[in-house]
């Protein structure tokens, strides 16, 4: 089952420049502090955890589990919203696609797949494996 | 340094109107706080300090008092969504305990009702902000970020749709009595997980109605609430708190009560056993549960069996909640909740509220509320009651 909408396009600043274009080349980057090592989403220049400016990005497996979703019905289109735990340990928000809305469940493993947008880089969402 | 019965609230006021298609957002205030200054028996020349939030037109609290005419020697603007009005009072509170002013003024009002506005199902944008470009694309609405909470608590503690509909149930028993409530018909466990499903596991009676009005709330010295002649309500006690998606490491199981509930009973010296009426924000039947067992009325994840069978219902329940109707029933006006939370826990104070409905001997109550989304970052508020 398809579920076409028209996707706007994400704002571009330079602090997340790069993960824009690397989804553009179809991967999927996340933030990791070099000081406490730990990961974060959405992506900051300054750690949120230990408020470090030491922070790189790195190119996520591109596998995680659904933590929660609801599938908003009243809507023209209906879509599923979620959030995924990364293998990598964080937690996105995102949109599970290219499947059956009423079969998706929390726990549910997933993949990541990148679908474009109105005018800008695409959206990295997820399909069940 | 406490504010523990530093101040008192001496006025409140709920604008009667659900759908105000002749009204502008500053008459709507000004409307409001005229109606909490009589109330509570005080002048517009009173009122040294005001309180408002996002919902006051233009630059908040300079226009709004430009426009109402005010002479004020201390202003707050604290931004928090529907929780504001609630941290206001604490605010308010802390303003008089420190002689920074003697009544302070908090208005509330909005009229989306009459602008049309999809409330639940449309995107909503605040500012420009860092977190936007990764979120907004996905389409996240109102409905569906309380519905990743309500699937999230399903999912790990066993909650079920009929347990979130009793919430409903509930507070339309309250509602019947309220001539004002947009929604005032009894409806049954049945009627709520029938109704249409808006976003999993939301049922169109698990959300709130859309509503324009507003409300004021009127906080003073005790010396000058002692001379007005009106019950006594202290402020006794209060917490806020903002919480969000941790950097990424998402809960979706909890609100920022876990934090704002402790801080403020631990300010009036109480426990939640204490509280005889609790009004709890209410935009979906899930803020009431998880609010619920954050605040520490029932254990974490026991809030589906706490809410259950009547439990909320005045005269029926444990513990009575929102017998004005809430936010589910009643009204929520401008999509924030907050402040009509106090003004029915003052109304149970002074004994006011409707016979049907009125706790007896009604000494100690907690209002909370929640602004923003706990489906993404939200902030809680909670103030304790008490009267003399
Ligand atoms: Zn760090």
């Amino acid at each position: 089952m398809t579920q076409e909408r028209k996707l706007a396009a994400p704002a571009v600043y330079p602090e997340t420049e790069v993960y824009w274009q690397a989804a553009a080349k179809g991967k999927l980057m996340v933030k990791r502090c070099r000081d406490c090592g730990e990961y974060h989403h959405y992506p900051r220049s300054i750690c949120p955890h230990c408020f470090s400016d030491n922070t790189e990005w790195c190119e996520a497996r591109g596998t995680g589990t659904i933590y929660t979703y609801s599938v908003l019905w009243r809507t023209p289109v209906p879509y599923a919203i979620a959030y995924v735990t990364l293998d990598e340990g964080v937690s996105m928000m995102t949109n599970i696609v290219d499947c059956d809305l009423k079969g998706i469940r929390i726990g549910q493993k997933v993949r990541v797949t990148f679908k474009p947008t109105d005018g800008g880089p695409p959206m990295p969402m997820f399909t069940p494996d | 340094m406490s504010i523990k019965g530093k101040a008192c609230i001496a006025g409140v006021f709920e604008h009667p109107t659900r759908e105000a298609r002749d009204k502008s957002v500053m008459q709507l205030h000004a409307e409001v706080a005229k109606g909490a200054l009589e109330d509570a028996g005080l002048s517009m020349r009173d009122v040294d300090g005001y309180f408002c939030a996002g919902d006051a037109p233009g630059l908040g609290a300079i226009n709004m008092v430009d426009y109402m005419g005010l002479r004020v020697r201390h202003v707050d603007s604290t931004e928090t969504g529907g929780s504001s009005y609630v941290v206001h009072v604490g605010h308010a509170a802390e303003a008089i305990a420190m002689g920074k002013c003697n009544v302070a003024l908090i208005t509330l009002a909005g009229r989306p009702k009459a602008e049309g506005m999809a409330t639940g199902t449309a995107p909503r944008v605040f500012g420009n902000t860092a977190d936007m470009p990764f979120e907004f694309p996905y389409g996240p609405v109102t409905t569906n970020m309380y519905g990743m909470a309500a699937m999230r608590h399903m999912y790990q503690y066993g909650t079920t749709s009929e347990q979130l509909a009793w919430i409903r149930v509930a507070f339309s028993h309250h509602a019947q009595h309220n001539p004002n409530a947009v929604m005032r018909d009894v409806v049954t466990v049945e009627d709520v997980v029938n109704s249409p499903m808006i976003a999993d596991p939301l049922h169109r009676l698990d959300c709130c109605v859309i509503s324009d009005g507003g409300g004021a709330i009127i906080v003073t010295r005790p010396e000058i609430a002692k001379s007005l002649k009106r019950p006594l309500v202290k402020v006794m006690g209060a917490g806020e708190s903002p919480k969000g998606q941790m950097g990424g490491k998402v809960d979706l199981t909890y609100t920022g009560a876990v934090w704002s509930g402790p801080a403020a009973f631990a300010e009036a010296g109480v426990k939640p056993s204490d509280i005889q009426y609790a009004s709890i924000y209410d935009s979906f039947t899930i803020t009431v549960l998880m609010q619920l067992e954050d605040l520490g009325f029932c254990e974490k994840g026991q809030g589906g069996k706490f809410v259950a069978d009547g439990n909320l219902i005045s005269g029926v329940g444990k513990l009575p909640v929102n017998t004005d109707g809430g936010g589910l029933c009643n009204n929520h006006p401008q999509n924030r909740g907050g402040l009509t939370k106090v003004v029915e826990a003052v109304r149970q104070l002074r004994g006011e509220a409707h016979p049907a409905v009125q706790v007896r001997d009604c000494k100690l109550a907690l209002a909370h509320g929640t602004g923003g989304s706990i489906g993404t970052r939200h902030g809680s508020g909670t103030v304790i009651l008490e009267r003399e």
